[in-house]
């Protein structure tokens, strides 16, 4: 079963338009969502979760259409963090666990309790003096402590330093230890999602360009980088995209057709994702 | 069982997985019978992707090299795994006779080539 199945879902805004996007994410995998600045992730989390309405097409969430009746339990089931954590500045971490324990039916307290001994977050500062990377945490551990099957994160670890990052990452790989945890975590910064992502789907400019086994991407793509002549002789089938220099020519090519002549360099899922984007404007 | 994942190196993933057990399979360092990590686990303790690891455990057991029991795990093959160590010295056998018929037309001695092979073996 699917943890989302998205259809054909459209969205449209003045000046930017969400446009039939369908895939789905498999149970128990992390799905890592990246895209530029307005790209239309946070918009497609909008949607998915029900906080607005699409203009065509449909979703799924875990199993349930999200404009059904049913879909208020299944939220229940779903952990969601913001780019910006939400909660009143005047409470402290143990206020807050005290108002979610009231929100959500599956809260356990002494899962959260462990989450903020774990995150080092101290019980009784108020929220307004946390840090980004504190309200991060906190935003993820009241995520984790109702029993979520789905974590569903918009840019949760960007303006994080390395550290925390990692150790965040540490959980979501944690996390989905359990088979019928899924994950769908948006990012511009890809070398995070390269991490600890099993699918990858890139949205650019409200359109879905790519999605893709995170490891086959990077086993299908290289870069090569050859003199004009040499990117002359390769078979047009095999350039994906290219960038050229005055010396040379770098090219995004399928490792299956390249020609012997070229030796792929060591490629990084960023490297391959500016490429598409590239590829794409230039269409 | 030990498990070293390169991000150096061209090769897939789930290939230096598959590479890596299929040795230590070979080697008899992994018992016939022996209950493997499942894939979730060994997935998220290498900090890799579950369906790289699906993939390297499919193709170890479409290759015999282990089968799995629904609902409790995969197992190193039971037997199998002896025929293959055959199969394989056989194989460095005639990759030696192969070496051997060489030798002489580089102007190699037996010693010589003994030599070369410890030196590779040292890189």
């Amino acid at each position: 079963m699917n943890a989302i199945e998205l259809k054909q879902v459209t969205k449209h805004y003045p000046g930017f338009s969400l446009q039939e996007v369908s895939f789905s994410l498999p149970r128990g995998a992390i799905l890592g969502l990246v895209g530029e600045n307005g790209a239309g992730k946070s918009t497609l989390i909008r949607l998915l979760m029900g906080a607005t309405k699409a203009d065509g097409g449909s979703m799924t969430v875990l199993g349930i259409d999200n404009q059904s009746p049913d879909f208020a339990a299944v939220k229940e089931d779903i952990g969601i963090v913001l780019d910006e954590a939400y909660f009143p500045e005047v409470l402290n971490a143990k206020q807050v666990g005290k108002i979610m324990a009231l929100t959500y039916r599956n809260w356990e307290q002494p899962l959260f309790e462990g989450y903020l001994k774990r995150f080092a977050l101290p019980h009784d500062k108020l929220f307004k003096d946390y840090s980004r990377g504190m309200r991060m945490k906190l935003a993820i551990a009241v995520a984790l402590s109702h029993k979520p099957k789905l974590l569903v994160l918009d840019e949760a670890t960007s303006g994080l330093d390395p550290m925390v990052r990692d150790e965040i990452l540490d959980i979501f790989n944690e996390f989905t230890r359990e088979e019928d945890h899924s994950i769908l975590l948006s990012s511009h910064i890809v070398s995070d999602l390269e991490k600890i992502c099993d699918y990858i789907a890139f949205l650019h400019r409200g359109k879905l360009v790519l999605f893709e086994e995170k490891d086959r991407l990077l086993e299908e793509y290289a870069i090569v980088r050859v003199t004009a002549q040499q990117a002359e002789a390769m078979d047009p089938a095999a350039v994906v995209g290219r960038r050229y220099g005055p010396y040379g020519t770098e090219i995004l090519a399928r490792r299956s057709l390249l020609p012997d002549f070229v030796t792929p360099e060591r490629t990084s899922l960023e490297e391959v994702i500016l490429f598409l984007a590239k590829g794409e404007d230039a269409r | 069982m030990h498990i070293i994942i390169s991000n150096a190196t061209d090769r897939p993933i789930y290939e230096q997985i598959y590479t890596q057990l299929k040795a230590q399979i070979l080697s008899g360092a992994l018992q016939p019978g022996q209950l493997l990590p499942s894939i979730r686990a060994l997935a998220k303790d290498l900090r890799i992707s579950v369906i790289t690891t699906k993939r390297a455990y499919d193709e170890l057991e479409k290759d015999g090299y282990l089968y799995t029991v629904a609902g409790k795990g995969c197992y190193v093959a039971q037997g199998n795994t002896q025929v293959l160590r055959e199969q394989h010295l056989l194989q460095l056998e005639e990759h030696l006779q192969e070496a051997l018929r060489l030798a002489p037309v580089c102007g190699l001695s037996t010693e010589e080539v003994i030599d070369l092979i410890r030196m590779l073996e040292k890189e």
